[in-house]
């Protein structure tokens, strides 16, 4: 009986609070050399493993933040997700349907419109050609949210005015702003879009702090009210601890820990998450002397066997250089480490 | 006993002045600005997103780009005047006694070559070094800025990096001449904060060892706090607050930098809302009688809407703010 009333609300689970569900993800690369100098060189195909097995999942409604050493592939997730990228493995399922089923097509390009991406470099992403006007009200166009020409420019001025613009700045073009306005143009033509679910690649990381705060204060407004979803990759942690309701931690490809923010930033498992808070720069200049991540950062071409934190961590046996760990559950925290398991590490 | 020359600074700028002449007249971009940076000595400048600053680089490298020009003012490196100098003179000193760490790492980079080639070709431009020599030293410039593999890793094409290692390539190249100034525009924005560390480290470094000058912009306080020994904040065109990196950060007296210090979210700090500054700098053909700041100030006055403050001497700093005027200081302390 019990078991019949959990499986009629639970029909549709994912649907009801998951948004994105990603299993499994991985992207590689080929970045060998021509033909004729490998086999002068005599050496093999390189490959990097960008995103190597990634699983994780979004709440309706929430903050999912991605941090992690660079290059370590968040903006190569981000990318896989809006479809920028096919995957080389794994699943991505967008409100409950798998984004990669041959049937999905439609789908997927109906999805694809509700997503918008901001992206990391503001350079590239604005067409220097169009005026700023054209380029917000692109997606306003695409998805025929508005057809009427004042109306356009209505909304256009009004979010020019949300991101700390001007509704006059629109007759210019991207040449003609600074880093940081470039970036709110490319946040403003995101928003233009309606989209339920955003991806903010270092949104804010061009602009002042007050900017920044405008941007962010604006962005969790508007959560609020649309019910949105963010995906947020940013390397400012003090930024992530305030905008996020979930946080995952990114080495090499894969994903090590992922957990609650308070309980991420509270009581961090995995041995390299404790070495990235403990690298946070230190701003009362107290002369705390921040503690960088020690080692190298190994390259995604040639990986570590087992653990790839393992040439870097303290906690490391013979283990973790011969057997990957997988992500299991502990306290609440998705970890994957050999010592949390063991319990040599709590 | 030897007479010591009186320590002259490494860059010295006066009064400059960017304009863009437009068909509806003529925007000032940087507006009366003059700093100098000594030797072995970093400063930072921050300050609201589009108030300047990476102009104010821009013209000290000579790279303003048309039609933005030099309408008055001065620059001087070493002592000799360079901002007048013809283009081919200009082009030598930059790269070889300033490098430049560009806020948008895909000018200084040529998405046909790879990173091999347009670092070996640098370093040969400047430096008397085969190409077998030239190539070896762009790995282990590669290597210093943090990039694994650098062997590999430095046949590959810029769009093959992510978009901090190709930050940290740019960084490469602008060391790659050992120059006398550096001007690093967002140098560690798209860094994480270890890599941040390390090229932090790789500046000061170079401060000290070879008695580099660097201008750092930034928007991370973090990395002024650690990075900085001086700090300016512009504000639409101006410097708003220019002194040792403790007094600005900890201690800041005008009305905006104390609005900046207050927006930096912190870990643990549970808000619902960030502070931010109410308002928005004003656009560049609309910035208001006296004090540019004035629409936004929490403590604005009368003369705020008339006068506009010059910098003047506050303790250790000094400040364009009118607060600080004899006579209000008089006034604060008489009653
Ligand atoms: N198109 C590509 N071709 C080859 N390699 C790539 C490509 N895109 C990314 N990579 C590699 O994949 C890895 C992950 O890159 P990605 O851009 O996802 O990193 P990231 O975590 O976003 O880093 P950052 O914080 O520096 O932006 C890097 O090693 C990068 O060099
Ligand atoms: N080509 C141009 N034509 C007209 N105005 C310009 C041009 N280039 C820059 N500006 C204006 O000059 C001002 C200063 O720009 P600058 O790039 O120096 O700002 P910044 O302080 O570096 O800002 P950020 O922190 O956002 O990078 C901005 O208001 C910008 O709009
Ligand atoms: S699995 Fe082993 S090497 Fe990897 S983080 Fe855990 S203890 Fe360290
Ligand atoms: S001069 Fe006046 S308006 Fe300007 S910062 Fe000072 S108090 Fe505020
Ligand atoms: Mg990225
Ligand atoms: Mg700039």
């Amino acid at each position: 009986m019990t078991d019949t009333a959990v499986t009629t609300t639970d029909a549709r689970p994912a649907d009801a609070r998951t948004l994105v569900k990603v299993d499994d993800l991985a992207r590689y690369f080929d970045v060998s050399p021509p033909l004729l100098n490998r086999l002068i060189e005599r050496t093999g195909r390189a490959v990097v493993r960008a995103v190597d097995g990634v699983s994780f999942e979004i709440g309706r409604g929430e903050t999912f933040s991605l941090v992690g050493e660079s290059g370590c592939g968040k903006s190569t997730v981000a990318r896989l997700i809006v479809g920028l990228y096919r995957p080389t493995d794994g699943s991505i399922v967008f409100d409950g349907v798998d984004m990669g089923q041959p049937g999905a097509r439609s789908f997927r390009q109906g999805v694809q419109s509700r997503m918008q991406m901001i992206f990391q470099d503001p350079y590239a992403s604005l067409n220097p050609r169009w005026r700023v006007t054209n380029i917000i009200a692109e997606p306003i166009h695409a998805r025929r949210l508005l057809t009427d020409k004042a109306e356009v420019n209505r909304r256009v001025g009004e979010l020019l005015t949300q991101v700390g613009l001007s509704p006059k700045d629109g007759e210019k073009y991207p040449h003609e702003f600074s880093g940081g306005q470039r970036q709110r143009i490319s946040i403003a033509r995101a928003l233009a879009g309606e989209p339920e679910f955003l991806i903010c690649d270092e949104p804010t990381s061009a602009l002042d702090v007050s900017v920044q705060s405008q941007i962010l204060n604006l962005m969790k407004e508007l959560q609020r009210s649309f019910n949105l979803t963010y995906l947020f990759i940013s390397h400012d942690l003090a930024v992530v601890y305030h905008v996020s309701t979930t946080v995952g931690v990114m080495y090499l490809g894969r994903l090590v820990e992922w957990a609650e923010t308070k309980t991420l930033f509270n009581r961090p498992k995995h041995p390299y998450t404790r070495m990235l808070l403990d690298a946070i720069p230190d701003l009362e200049m107290t002369g705390r002397q921040r503690v960088p991540v020690a080692g190298e950062v190994p390259s995604p071409i040639n990986p570590p066997s087992g653990c790839p934190f393992h040439p870097r961590c303290p906690h490391a046996n013979a283990r973790c250089a011969a057997e990957r760990p997988v992500l299991r559950v502990f306290d609440d925290t998705h970890v994957a480490c050999h010592a949390v398991e063991e319990g040599r590490l709590s | 006993m030897i007479v010591v020359p009186a320590n002259q600074p490494l860059l010295e700028v006066k009064n400059l002045r960017i304009e863009f002449p437009t068909r509806r007249g003529t925007l000032v971009a940087v507006n009366d600005v003059s700093l100098h940076i000594d030797p072995g000595e970093v400063l930072g400048v921050v300050g609201e997103s589009g108030a300047g600053k990476s102009l104010t680089g821009a013209a000290i490298i000579g790279l303003l780009e048309p039609p933005g020009r030099i309408a008055e003012g001065q620059i001087m490196l070493e002592g000799r005047r360079i901002d007048d100098l013809p283009y081919e003179e200009m082009r030598r000193i930059r790269g070889r006694r300033i490098g430049a760490i560009f806020q948008d790492p895909l000018t200084s980079l040529n998405p046909l070559y790879t990173v091999s080639r347009q670092l070996v070709e640098t370093i040969m431009t400047h430096l008397p070094l085969s190409e077998k020599e030239a190539r070896a030293r762009a790995i282990e410039l590669l290597q210093e800025v943090g990039i694994p593999s650098a062997e590999e890793r430095v046949d590959h094409y810029p769009h093959q990096f992510s978009g901090g290692m190709r930050q940290r390539v740019v960084i490469a190249l602008a060391l790659c001449a050992e120059p006398r100034l550096i001007i690093a525009d967002e140098p560690t924005t798209a860094l994480d904060v270890s890599i941040q560390a390390q090229i932090i480290s790789l500046l000061k470094r170079l401060c000290k060892e070879h008695q580099t000058a660097v201008m750092l912009v930034t928007h991370d306080m973090g990395v002024i706090a650690e990075a900085a020994d001086r700090v300016a904040v512009m504000y639409s065109g101006r410097i708003a607050e220019i002194g040792p990196v403790r007094e600005v950060v900890l201690n800041a007296k005008h009305p905006y930098t104390h609005g900046l210090m207050g927006s930096i979210p912190h870990i643990g700090h549970d808000v619902d809302e960030l502070t931010q500054i109410q308002g928005a700098m004003p656009r560049l053909t609309e910035i208001p009688a006296g004090c540019a700041f004035n629409p936004r100030c929490p403590k604005v006055f009368d003369r705020c809407y008339h006068d506009r403050p010059d910098l003047q001497p506050v303790e250790a700093s000094e400040v364009a703010c009118h607060l600080y005027d004899a006579e209000e200081r008089r006034a604060a302390a008489g009653d």
